[in-house]
C-alpha cells in the first residue's frame, strides 16, 4: 500500500517528461524546462498528491466510481478542458511506475487488474464530458 | 543503450511481452486463434523471439527503421492486417517488461526515448496499410 502511494505522485512528472505535450495544461506551474526541473517542481509534486488522493477515493468506491468522480469530471471538461486521452496516458505511465517498483511481483494478472482499474478511473473522469 | 542491456534476454522479454499483452488486453488474442496461449507455450515463445528480433533490428537501424522493417511492413499490410491500435498495447507491455527487469534503466528520459522508438516502429509497420 505504501509503495503504491509513492508510485502515483511519481507518475505525474513522468507523464510530463514522456509525453511533453501534456505540459500544455500546466502553463502556470512555473519551471518545466527539463526533466530535473519537472521532477523538482513543487507545484507538480502538489498536484501529484491531489491525483493520489482522488485515486484513493476511486479505489474505496469501486462500486460507484462514476458518482465519485462526477464533479471532477465536470471540472476537467468545463474548466480544465483536458482531452480524456490524457487520463489514459497517465494510467499507462502509472502501470510502468508500478512495474518498476514491484518488478517480479507485478505479475501479468496484477498488470491486467491495474490496467482495468486505471481504465475505469479514466472512463469515470471522462463520463460527464459533453 | 537500452537494447544493449536487453541484448541476451530479447527472446525472453519478447515472450513475456506477449504473455502480458494477452492477459491485459484479451482482445489481442483474436489475432492468434491458432496458437496455444497458455503460460509457457512454445508458440508464444517462438513468436516472442520474432517480435524481439524485429525490435532489435529496428534499434540497430534507428536512422532508417522503414528500410530495416520493410518486409515486415509489407507482411502486416497485406497479410496480417493487425489493427493499428494494437501496436500501442504491445509497446505498453514491452515497457512494463523493461521496467520489471531493469527498473533503474527506465529513467523518465529513457522511458520517453523508448516510447518514441516503439511508436516509430508501430508507424512503420502500419505505414503501407492504405
Amino acid at each position: 500500500r505504501v509503495c503504491v502511494s509513492a508510485c502515483i505522485p511519481l507518475s505525474l512528472p513522468r507523464l510530463l517528461i514522456v509525453y511533453p505535450w501534456t505540459q500544455r495544461f500546466f502553463d502556470n506551474f512555473g519551471n518545466l524546462s527539463s526533466p530535473t526541473a519537472i521532477i523538482g517542481n513543487p507545484k507538480v509534486r502538489a498536484h501529484g498528491k491531489k491525483v493520489l488522493t482522488s485515486f484513493g477515493e476511486a479505489v474505496k468506491n469501486l462500486d460507484n466510481v462514476k458518482a465519485t468522480y462526477s464533479k471532477l469530471s465536470d471540472l476537467h471538461c468545463e474548466k480544465l478542458h483536458v482531452d480524456p486521452e490524457n487520463f489514459r496516458l497517465l494510467g499507462d505511465i502509472l502501470i510502468i511506475v508500478l512495474a518498476a517498483h514491484f518488478t517480479k511481483d507485478f505479475t501479468p494478472a496484477c498488470q491486467a487488474t491495474w490496467q482495468k482499474l486505471v481504465g475505469v478511473v479514466a472512463h469515470a473522469l471522462a463520463y460527464k464530458y459533453h | 543503450g537500452v537494447f544493449a542491456k536487453i541484448g541476451g534476454h530479447a527472446e525472453e522479454y519478447g515472450a513475456e511481452t506477449l504473455e502480458r499483452m494477452f492477459a491485459t488486453y484479451p482482445q489481442t488474442k483474436t489475432y492468434f486463434p491458432h496458437f496455444d496461449l497458455q503460460h509457457g507455450s512454445a508458440q508464444v515463445k517462438g513468436h516472442g523471439k520474432k517480435v524481439a528480433a524485429a525490435l532489435v533490428e529496428a534499434a540497430n537501424h534507428i536512422d532508417d527503421i522503414a528500410s530495416a522493417l520493410s518486409k515486415l511492413s509489407d507482411l502486416h499490410a497485406q497479410k496480417l492486417r493487425v489493427d493499428p491500435v494494437n501496436f500501442k498495447l504491445l509497446s505498453q507491455c514491452f515497457l512494463v517488461v523493461v521496467a520489471i527487469h531493469h527498473p533503474s534503466v527506465l529513467t523518465p528520459e529513457v522511458h520517453a526515448s523508448l516510447d518514441k522508438f516503439l511508436c516509430a516502429v508501430g508507424n512503420v509497420l502500419t505505414a503501407k496499410y492504405r
